[in-house]
């Protein structure tokens, strides 16, 4: 074999897959085919390790219309004629070397998915992770990543309306830069992202294209180590001003001149190879392309340069040929150049050619399917260690202690309100925006004459997945689902985001196998099929890899979207948890941010019963379609106490616990154990508090009836807080971890 | 009774145009696009809305590029006649840019982009915008902006507060009765002015009273479900203005 070492690591193949990769050719590939094929080949675009682990996820349910893998994002039907589509999509490496273009192109990349089916953009969403904020250089990651996601979204006005952030120094070398997009529209608009009709041309519309980015999709598919700061070329520059262009430009062409088109497919990781490849995969079909019509924003690029370039705002549109004209018009008119470089064919292959030059002719299946490792994974060693520390034998917290408790809590950077985060974003163009960032779950209606709206939420401990992946994981689909639930919409689908390190050490590959199990297990038991989604491997530094982190982005769906929930209290709502009672046993601290920070330490071992879970999703539901809700929330981060502080605090009212409540032997377990499916809510007449409490009798869900709404403090057990204590706390939080 | 008549104008980059139209049309007012590069006269009746938005992704200056746009001509032209023009946040910066309207709007003095509600009441009630808003009204409206920084020299800030020319100001809660009487009105506090405009100034009109420029957005705030719907009370009072009752 005549391929070196050097090139071999450029393109991060293994020398058994080059073998692979000449045995499948029957000849040793060009230097076109060999960057094609290492670009198709990447855990980036190939899936190679984590593939063989998706035959877990359940992917059908009565909503969905476009399954996972099938197109760029999955589809559900949310009735009357209207349908959503969504993703959610890492951009990890790049926004670890250049937090304000990583993330900006992230926020780019997941939008042009989601147009590219048609659908127009109504919604973003960022899952984060950062070190923690005590370092500087997490302070600048953090500030730039929030400006990058804010000014690519601002500026192509399109809402960024939630998301999560946790802090961990798991993080502090590789952070996690998740975006999530939701489309909506008409059922018949959506376009398919297929290379159909052979004969029909292939044009390549929006950015010309340069040297920026080459590599990119390799670059996200190896650990990052010290010499990664020299491939901050492989990250690229984002141009959200075009991007609105390219956006108006192809939703106008789905939804008045759908008939013109054949296919609409994005250029992301692997640009026009991946692109052109896939689209051709996925019809059957092949493809010819002609490099020399490639616009160029640069002089002397190679064939190899176009084909793997990741210049962004690109997108590969497939007019039927008759319409070519027309479709070149409408994106001229939106003031873009669009040009024809190829053409589909039917002979299966992906030809590209530098004028009369043939420089890659290889099968489109060779290219489209990379070769899949089964993972071997081993159980890591630390899970029967921290399973079988003994919580109960920490001190428990000091009642005089627990007001200072509360406050610290509230103002950490992992509960404080992230109020200085999103009030960066336009969070409302569109006017769609119901229910505004801050809450449990972001609430929008779609308005166009319909009542229906839907709920947003992104979640994913990592901590918990680290002490338990399997349960960890299905706790990241459950507290997504809940926060969801909390608005009162039903949950129906969601959208993953697999960020792990390199699964190919064996405890990353459990990590990974397991964490699959779980979320597929607790898709299969709340009803939301696993649509979309992404995986993000190799997330390493040489101080070890990122906490394991499934971010699972909830969709729900409310039939009317005035009547939504919200976590805000009134004075005089009768209070009550759902789920498990207050009085908890020191086990349920498990992984919480107290013992974190109490303790420093995480530790023990999650729990959650997903039928207990399922049933108190449905109650809540329930009651809400009785009317007998007035507030929800969901019970997490911080436990009981910070839970109710923040419904206090939503809602500018205090809370007196009722007399009698039993809060049981651990004080700590009771207000910051973090026990899961649990609700607080609010509910605001005597009759309604008695056809809950039957309700949830009925339902065989415990119900703890906490006390009432009032006044301008929380008190409970020992817990006697001012209101405008925890507000301070509380707001300012983020903005005191930044002033470092 | 004639029906209001609105063109809103879309640059390259404009993103309020459908929230505009949406606001309207929740009003009974129809409203009609207008590409940036049509060059043709807006009638005279018309009410030209220049919307939000990154016009040319302002990676020069807010507005400063699209105030080349050919369509300027035709708004700078009914303007001149005495037509009615409303400029929100890119199109304040729009209409400051092409002339029509006094002074910058710089970055905000956070050095951040900023998402919030505002405070708001207007601070004369002569021109066809803010003649139907009650004297000491609050309006709450959302801003969204990384430049609405008002500025102008001082003695340009005078004229306009002696021309009784400040239409909007931002105002802390309970601030209202005897908002009009200058740069005391309602509390300028760090939290109800959002960007450090000078004299709390979130809009001010041209000499002859028909051209605003604005950074909240009313279009925004037109119904209770997106939170509010006093943005309303400036539609309503051009639409009073020119004799249609929504």
């Amino acid at each position: 074999m005549t391929v070196d070492d050097r090139t071999l690591e450029q393109v991060a193949m293994s020398r058994d897959e080059y073998a692979l990769l000449v045995a499948r050719l029957d000849r040793e590939p060009t230097e076109v085919e060999l960057g094609m094929a290492g670009a198709l080949w990447s855990e980036h675009c190939g899936y190679k390790h984590s593939r063989p682990l998706f035959h877990h996820f359940p992917t059908t349910g009565p909503y969905v219309l476009t399954k996972i893998g099938e197109e760029n994002a999955g589809a559900i039907d949310l009735g009357d004629g209207w349908i959503a589509v969504f993703k959610m999509e890492s951009h990890n490496h790049p926004s670890a070397l250049e937090p304000y273009q990583g993330a900006a192109t992230g926020v780019g990349g997941i939008l042009r998915d989601i147009f590219a089916m048609g659908m127009r953009p109504v919604a973003l969403l960022d899952s984060l992770r950062f070190g923690l904020l005590d370092d500087a250089h997490q302070r600048y990651l953090f500030r730039n990543v929030v400006a990058g996601i804010g000014g690519y979204g601002n500026c192509v006005g399109v809402p960024t309306v939630g998301g999560e952030v946790q802090f961990d120094r798991a993080y502090s070398g590789n952070p996690l830069v998740n975006a999530m997009c939701v489309g909506v529209g008409r059922r018949e608009h959506l376009l398919s992202a297929a290379a159909r009709g052979p004969g029909n041309p292939l044009l390549l519309v929006g950015a010309d294209t340069g040297r920026d980015g080459i590599h990119g999709a390799t670059f996200a598919s190896v650990e990052l180590d010290e010499g990664s700061g020299e491939r901050r070329p492989a990250v690229q520059v984002g141009n959200p001003f075009l991007e609105k262009l390219l956006m108006e430009a192809c939703v106008e062409l789905a939804e008045q001149h759908r008939d013109w088109i054949e296919g609409l497919q994005d250029l992301g990781a692997a640009g026009l190879t991946s692109s052109a490849v896939e689209s051709a995969h996925r019809a059957g079909t092949g493809i010819e392309i002609d490099v020399a019509k490639v616009p160029r924003r640069e002089r002397g690029m190679t064939p190899y340069d176009v084909m793997l370039s990741e210049s962004q705002e690109r997108m590969l549109v497939i007019p039927k040929r008759e319409h070519l004209d027309d479709v070149v018009a409408l994106f001229r008119r939106w003031e873009l150049h669009a040009d024809v470089v190829g053409v589909v064919t039917d002979d299966g292959m992906a030809t590209v050619r530098d004028g009369d030059a043939v420089v890659a002719r290889v099968p489109v299946a060779v290219l489209a399917e990379a070769p899949q490792y089964p993972l071997q994974g081993r159980r890591p060693e630390r899970l029967d260690r921290l399973h079988g520390e003994n919580l109960g034998a920490l001190p428990d917290l000091d009642a005089a202690r627990a007001n200072a408790a509360l406050l610290e809590l509230l103002g950490c950077e992992n509960i404080a309100s992230r109020r200085w985060i999103w009030r960066q974003y336009d969070h409302q163009v569109g006017n769609h925006t119901v229910v505004r960032p801050g809450g449990d779950a972001a609430v929008l209606a779609l308005g166009g004459g319909t009542r229906r709206g839907i709920a947003l939420a992104t979640d994913g401990n990592g901590r918990l997945v680290w002490l338990d992946p399997r349960v960890g994981a299905q706790i990241a689909v459950a507290e997504a689902a809940r926060n969801v639930v909390a608005t009162g919409a039903t949950p129906v689908a969601l959208t993953d985001c697999l960020n792990f390190g390199n699964p190919e050490k064996p405890e990353v590959a459990y990590e990974l196998e397991q964490a699959i199990i779980g979320l597929s297990e607790a898709a299969r038991a709340l009803g939301t099929p696993v649509v979309s989604g992404n995986a993000s491997l190799y997330n390493e530094t040489p101080q070890g890899a990122v906490l394991p982190t499934p971010a699972v982005g909830m969709l729900g769906v409310l039939e009317d979207v005035e009547r939504h929930l919200t976590p805000a209290l009134r004075a005089g709502d009768a209070v009550v948890l759902l789920g498990a009672s207050p009085a908890q046993p020191a086990e349920s601290l498990a992984g919480s941010e107290y013992l974190a920070r109490a303790h420093g330490r995480v530790a023990g071992r999650p729990r959650l019963d997903l039928e207990l879970e399922a049933r108190v999703q449905r109650l809540v539901l329930e009651a809400h379609a009785r009317a007998l809700l007035a507030a929800a929330h969901d019970c997490s981060d911080g436990g009981l106490a910070v839970t109710l502080a923040e419904c206090c605090l939503a809602g500018g009212t205090g809370f007196e616990a009722a007399a009698g409540l039993e809060l049981g032997a651990r004080l700590d377990a009771a207000l910051f154990g973090e026990a899961q499916s649990r609700f607080l809510v609010g509910v605001c007449e005597p009759a309604a508090l008695a056809a809950l409490l039957a309700l949830a009798r009925d339902a065989a869900v415990p119900a703890t009836l906490l006390g009432r709404a009032g006044g301008a403090r929380l008190r409970l057990g020992p817990l006697d807080a001012a209101l405008d204590a925890m507000r301070e706390a509380c707001e300012g939080g983020l903005e005191r971890a930044l002033a470092g | 009774m004639p029906a209001l008549r609105v063109a809103i104008v879309v640059f390259p980059g404009t993103w309020s145009d459908r929230d505009c139209g949406y606001a309207l049309g929740r009003l009974g007012v129809a409203t009609r696009r207008v590409w940036h590069r049509e060059a043709a006269p807006f009638a005279r009746d018309e009410l030209v809305v220049l919307p939000g938005g990154f016009s040319y992704g302002d990676y020069l200056r807010c507005g400063a590029v699209a105030r080349f746009s050919p369509v300027m001509e035709a708004v700078r032209a009914h303007a001149g006649a005495g037509g009615l023009v409303i400029g929100i946040c890119n199109g304040f910066q729009i209409l400051c840019e092409a002339g029509l309207l006094p002074g910058v709007l710089m970055r905000n003095d956070s050095l951040q982009f900023r998402c919030q509600d505002v405070l708001l009441v207007a601070a004369q009630h002569d021109s066809p915008f803010t003649r139907g808003i009650a004297r000491g009204r609050v309006l709450r409206m959302p801003i969204s902006h990384g430049e609405g920084n008002y500025y102008a020299d001082e003695a340009t800030l005078d004229r306009l507060e002696d021309a009784g020319r400040v239409a909007f100001r931002y105002v802390a809660a309970g601030a209202g009765a005897g908002a009009g009487a200058g740069a005391g009105a309602g509390a300028a506090t760090a939290e109800a002015n959002p960007n450090g405009s000078l004299r709390n100034i979130a809009g001010i009109v041209n000499e002859r009273g028909n051209v605003l420029g604005m950074m909240p957005h009313p279009e925004r705030a037109c119904e209770p479900l997106l939170g509010g719907e006093d943005g309303n009370a400036i539609w309503q009072s051009v639409l009073a203005s020119v004799g249609v009752s929504a």
